[in-house]
């Protein structure tokens, strides 16, 4: 499980959070002319209260767009002249977001840097009006509110929100490699206080309405109601208005003030960033914390402190201008365009493109209670589905039974679940030694130990005991699933409806296929840790019918899975772009860079983790385990370092972080990491030359690197991926590969493929074929116009 | 007879109906039944029922109300606040007893609801049962099921008659709210019960340094709803709110309650209550919650729960009271053996339960017309409602719910609404909002008020409905016991 058993580290990473939020950001308020009819913004006037409701047609999100921006300043300037109107109430009709920014396209669509500067100017001028508004305006909030939809919301007199989980504020820009262009870096220190406005900013984070409410993003929380004489949803919406109503009334009457009253802790928060002094250490603080996670890779985070400093150093005007600037540089900063394309991509990856499953799995049974198998139960529990957790012995039942309560329990200590809701989801997971139930499962997932036989052997017994239509996955990271599937009782009526699938031709063209029993053996390769790694590596073999894929799909997406579906071969992708890579590392190590070095230099090029840590926590023996078997497959493609570096690692019980000894020596309770000395020998005994045209620091990087990328792009020569986007994805997901970069893809395309495939000759040149650019990356070399991303 | 003024479609399953009808005659204990059976076999078909059957079934004992007694109910840190539960409830049996006269000797069985237990007392009822002389040959047992458990216990009474166990059953609740159990924190029980179990004064020293202040908090009985963490005010004033039910219809439903029993009170209709002398204090004969204010007066006050803009107040719910009840319930033939008129028959009864977060108190919408068809009834043959009022927000959403065919669609499996109980045959003497809702004794307040009423201003059915915290529900047709 090279790829695989990686690494909650990952997940630390702030940056790397990536998107996890609905909608997003970059207003383009342009001022275009208004359209006739309002298709957007429809608003009534309840005896003194304008209510404005907004609601972009065809679209489950409201997004500021053009026609959204121009219908919102007629409807707004209307309000402002009438004399019967004193105040207004801003609010979404659609359940579960406010506005979630602005579509991410119309930036992308942006050629100069004075465009972009251009678009966050004139959104800058229209929150500017809404802020001086004589009339008090008041936001409601329901769902989702996040980048330009806060901005707007916080230049409002009043802010109402819903108390719903779906209800979150947030400052998502800096997660695309933006800023809040719409004076947000400006009005939210002033809300909230710099400390909190700069964390806000800086990690993009999501804020929970009642967590918004003690900070001072907004004034008021409306309980979410149950059902009455209308649904919840619609009625909840039309509870907001009221209550805003009567705040906006209560506004114009002066009985309500809309200053907040601030507790202790944030008046002296507030005193104290008065002191110069105090500020310009809160300053270099912020800055040395965002270097040292950035490792200056991102260039937004700064951009963001630096205008906040402007803002508050030389005031507003200065702040504003300085916002807009920076904004229209970052958006054209490569950086943007590859984390705005990993946005894309992840929209992409939550789409089932087999279509709904004929039936839903509701009975889900998992093989194995190890690490993994108890990190699906629990994605899978969480989500309601009725889970069997089966393993061979109580004692390992036992540990993965409580793996997954301690994962709920965590929940419960961040409070993101009550108790007693941890107490119901953990009742759909039931733990026991034998098949029973098992005639009710409607999918099988085995994640037991990787070999062959031994997988062999649980499929004969599982199929002895489910039900025709049961689904049996594989959790496997490098066993090729035709192999698995060769005993299955089922695969030979199967038919080949995959190339059709995936190619991209009409699903009418594989159902006409579909005759006989299709086959219903499957591989789903999770990375571990399950809770918090979000890819979900699915494949299919030639016979795997298009059903079983619709399934395992759904059920992927079920547990909160962003996923890539590709062929069946050795190491499937993930695994097959990280061995040639891995190679590398044990060459580079057998060249006598030192580990802590050679991770340095692995996360200073953005990598989350460093190469000789990443062997040590994936496993040494499993690191082993693959190198040889792709190995035997790939040939002198996947040589390099001297698997031998691995044996004698085994041999002598340094299995990496779970023996307590690998490259680095792991203590309980230290954090600290120490080299382990007893390497000293193996390296020596196995030293080689290093070569000093292609040792210098950067090329080390692009050795690793290189190899990565020319795996990934002959993945999609080969068809093992369908698309650059999931390659990009699944590299960046599963496996850490830098998501500045945007993906091995993305990566290309910004980079070039001319550099790259320059780079690879060089290297081929000191190495040999391991180097070889394959015939995509040439292509793409050849002719500039080629790009993976058009 | 009014039968035949009912139109056919309020008949939706007229076979089945009379196939009932055709049955229930063989088993009618009574004789003034011979006459409208002979009616109703003429007109089967096509006829609506408005009173005169009988709810007996066959084979199935009758169960009646000899009568019921309670304390009167006193707002909490009151009158009633240095005593136990077990004393207020004592008070109840004693009243019972002198009222009815009943010999102690023949009570088979004693049963009583109660919510918030005293630890010490925690059978309540053998407590109090031992206390007011019964016999000690007599068990007694103690039931909870939040704000119905007084239903609990005597439906768990209608049962053991019904399946021949017993004959004579007291069943009544009780509520001490001036007084609760506070306890120490959970980490300083531990440490006090493993510094019982240590040894040696080591072990003791090593467990004493563990001690820290912060163990001191106490820990104060649940006012929220266990699974949901929300208070049932909050939960009102969101159901409220979902069907959009106003802060003034709200006052003004609290209002009539209070009026009601005002004048119920002023009138003496409120008969069930004992007149109690508290030891120490003088002797407590009526209820003291009945306020009649005004709505200027009521617009006054904040909201209790959603601040600021929450609609249910202090003065639109149900208040913390301290009260008991007890209820002499007996089988029909042993009743009229030793001469009893009893009062009232038991008949169908329903619990109900639903989800506890957002249908917490919609337990009556649910219940009613359960319990209506499992007795053949409809709305129209029901004569006195007597609904318990926990908040007058709570009333008028399940009237809402009851009148809104979307809600019984969506969530009731149902083609048509429930109905709208008529608000002139509704909680004539009060509620639970104006006479007080101690949590363990309101169902049996409830019944009595069913069973006098129909006594007192006639008709032959009553329906007794409540919601109960966890989302559960309870209703039970009443039957007045002919005259």
């Amino acid at each position: 499980m090279v790829a695989c058993r990686a690494i909650g580290i990952l997940s630390r990473f702030s940056a790397f959070r990536i998107l996890r939020s609905r909608g997003y950001i970059c207003r383009n308020f342009t001022g275009s002319s208004a359209l006739l009819t309002r298709t957007h913004i429809n608003y009534g006037v309840k005896g003194d209260v304008a209510v404005v409701r907004i609601n972009s047609p065809n679209s489950k999100v409201n997004t500021l767009s053009k026609e959204l921006h121009s219908e919102f300043s007629e409807v707004m300037n209307e309000i402002w002249a009438s004399d019967q109107i004193r105040s207004a109430v801003l609010i979404s009709s659609k359940p579960g977001c406010f506005i979630a920014g602005a579509d991410i396209n119309m930036l992308a669509a942006c050629k100069t840097l004075q465009e972009v500067t251009q678009l966050s100017q004139e959104a800058q001028r229209i929150v500017e009006k809404l802020e001086k508004s004589t009339k008090p305006i008041v936001a409601a909030i329901n769902g989702s509110c996040l980048g330009g939809g806060l901005e707007v919301a916080i230049s409002c007199q009043y802010r109402i929100a819903t108390k719903d989980r779906k209800t979150v504020l947030g400052t998502p820009e800096v997660l695309l490699g933006a800023l809040p262009g719409a004076g947000g870096t400006q009005r939210l220190p002033k809300m909230v206080g710099v400390p909190a406005a700069l964390d806000m900013m800086l990690t993009g984070r999501s804020i929970r309405a009642d967590r918004a409410k003690k900070m001072g993003l907004v004034d008021q929380l409306v309980e979410p109601l149950g059902p009455g004489l209308k649904p919840p949803e619609e009625r909840t919406i039309e509870y907001l208005e009221e209550v805003a109503i009567t705040f906006a009334k209560g506004l114009a009457d002066k009985k309500i003030s809309p200053k907040r009253d601030k507790g202790l802790v944030e008046k002296l928060t507030a005193y104290a960033m008065t002191i110069p002094f105090v500020r310009q250490q809160v300053y270099k603080k912020v800055e040395e914390k965002v270097r040292k996670q950035t490792k200056g890779l991102y260039p937004a985070p700064l951009k963001i402190i630096d205008v906040v400093k402007t803002g508050i150093e030389q005031g507003s005007d200065a702040g504003y201008l300085c916002e807009s600037q920076k904004f229209g540089e970052l958006v054209m900063t490569k950086e943007s365009k590859a984390l705005m394309g990993l946005y894309h991509g992840q929209v992409l990856c939550k789409k089932n493109k087999f279509g709904a499953p004929q039936k839903d799995v509701k009975h889900l049974a998992i093989l194995g209670a190890g690490l993994m198998g108890a990190g699906i139960a629990q994605v899978s529990v969480d989500k309601g589905l009725k889970t069997i957790l089966k393993d061979a012995t109580l004692t390992a039942l036992d540990r993965g039974q409580q793996q997954v309560f301690k994962g709920l329990n965590d929940k419960v200590k961040k409070k993101a679940l009550t108790s007693f809701e941890r107490d119901s989801i953990f009742s759909n997971l039931t733990g026991q030694l034998d098949y029973q139930g098992f005639e009710k499962a409607d999918m099988v997932i085995e994640a037991v130990f990787e070999d062959l036989s031994l997988k062999h052997r649980v499929l004969k017994e599982v199929e002895a005991v489910i039900p025709d239509h049961c689904i049996f996955a594989s959790n496997t990271s490098a066993l090729p699933i035709s192999e698995i599937a060769a005993v299955s009782k089922r695969p030979e009526k199967c038919f080949p409806s995959r190339e059709g699938m995936l190619s991209g031709s009409s699903p009418a063209f594989s159902d006409l296929l579909a005759f006989g029993s299709p086959c219903q053996v499957i591989g789903m390769h999770y990375f571990s840790p399950v809770d918090k790694m979000q890819l979900l590596e699915i494949i299919t073999t030639e016979k795997t019918s298009k059903d079983t894929s619709a399934s395992a799909v759904a059920v992927g997406l079920k547990q909160g899975k962003v996923i890539i579906v590709v062929k069946d071969g050795p190491g499937f992708y993930t695994t097959r772009c990280l061995a040639p890579m891995m190679s590398e590392v044990i060459r580079i190590l057998q060249e006598g860079v030192d580990p802590k070095k050679l991770d340095s230099l692995t996360t200073s090029f953005g990598f989350p983790v460093g190469a000789a840590t990443l062997v040590d926590e994936v496993g040494v023996d499993v690191a082993k385990h693959v190198a040889e078997d792709l190995g035997k497959v790939f040939g002198e493609r996947f040589g390099g370092g001297n698997p031998e570096l691995l044996t004698q690692m085994v041999s002598k019980g340094f299995l990496g972080r779970k023996s307590g000894k690998g490259f680095y020596i792991y203590q309980e309770g230290v954090k600290r990491k120490d080299l382990n000395s007893d390497m000293d020998s193996i390296l020596a005994s196995l030293k080689l030359p290093p070569k000093s045209e292609v040792s210098s620091d950067e090329d080390i990087q692009f050795r690793l690197v290189t190899r990565f990328v020319n795996e990934a792009v002959m993945c999609l020569q080969e068809g093992i991926l369908a698309t650059p986007a999931e390659g990009d994805i699944g590299a960046v997901f599963g496996l850490g590969f830098p998501p500045c970069l945007g993906g091995p893809f993305r990566f290309v395309d910004l980079y070039g493929a001319q550099k790259i495939v320059d780079r690879l000759k060089k290297y081929e040149a000191a190495y040999g074929k391991q180097f070889t650019p394959c015939q995509l990356l040439a292509d793409h070399a050849n002719s500039p116009n080629k790009k993976f991303y058009q | 007879m009014t039968i035949l003024t009912y139109p056919f479609k309020n008949l939706p399953t007229a076979s089945k109906w009379a196939l009932r009808f055709s049955i229930r005659p063989l088993s009618c204990s009574s004789q003034l039944r011979a006459a409208p059976v002979f009616v109703f076999k003429l007109y089967l078909k096509a006829v609506q029922t408005k009173t005169k059957k009988t709810l007996a079934k066959p084979n199935i004992r009758n169960v009646v109300v000899v009568d019921g007694v309670r304390t009167p109910f006193l707002l909490s840190g009151t009158s009633y606040k240095d005593l136990m539960p077990h004393d207020l409830a004592r008070a109840a049996l004693t009243g019972l007893l002198h009222r009815t006269s009943v010999p102690k000797e023949v009570v088979d069985y004693i049963i009583f609801g109660t919510v918030i237990q005293e630890v010490k007392t925690s059978n309540v009822a053998r407590e109090a049962a031992l206390g007011a002389g019964f016999s000690d040959k007599t068990p007694a047992h103690t039931v909870t099921m939040a704000c119905i458990s007084a239903n609990q216990a005597m439906t768990t009474g209608v049962g053991l008659i019904a399946s021949g166990q017993c004959d004579v059953i007291v069943a009544g609740g009780v509520e001490l709210m001036s007084d609760v159990p506070i306890r120490h924190s959970r980490k300083m029980r531990k440490l006090m019960l493993d510094l019982n179990k240590a040894k040696s004064m080591g072990q003791r020293l090593s467990l004493i340094s563990k001690f820290r202040f912060n163990f001191l908090a106490p820990e104060l009985p649940a006012v929220s709803e266990f699974s949901t963490s929300e208070t049932m005010g909050h939960s009102a004033d969101r159901l409220a709110a979902a069907f959009a039910v106003s802060r003034l219809e709200q006052d003004e439903y609290a209002l009539r309650s209070h009026s009601l029993a005002k004048k119920a009170q002023d009138e003496g209709l409120l008969s069930d209550v004992v007149p109690f002398k508290v030891p120490g204090k003088d002797t407590v004969t009526k209820d003291n919650g009945i306020r009649p204010s005004s709505l200027e007066q009521m617009a006054k006050l904040k909201p209790a729960f959603i601040k600021p803009y929450g609609t249910v107040t202090a003065a639109n719910s149900s208040f913390l009271t301290d009260g008991a009840s007890a209820m002499l319930i007996m089988a029909e033939e042993k009743a009229l053996a030793m001469g009893y008129k009893p009062k009232a028959y038991l008949r169908d009864f329903m619990y109900v339960s639903q989800d506890p977060k957002d249908q917490l108190l919609l337990g009556p919408t649910y219940a009613t017309p359960k319990v209506l068809e499992k007795a053949g009834l409809t709305m129209n043959d029901i004569d006195a409602f007597e609904f318990h009022e926990a908040f007058s927000g709570q009333i008028l959403a399940n009237f809402k719910a009851m009148d809104s065919d979307w809600f019984a669609e969506n969530y009731m499996g149902r083609k048509t609404k429930v109905g709208l109980p008529p608000l002139e045959k509704f909680n004539n003497w009060g509620g639970s909002l104006s006479l007080g809702h101690p949590f363990g004794a309101t169902g049996c307040r409830l019944v009595m008020a069913a069973a006098n009423r129909l006594r007192k201003e006639g008709g032959q059915y009553g329906l007794v409905a409540a919601c109960a915290a966890g989302g559960q529900g309870h209703a039970m047709i009443v039957e007045a016991y002919p005259k």
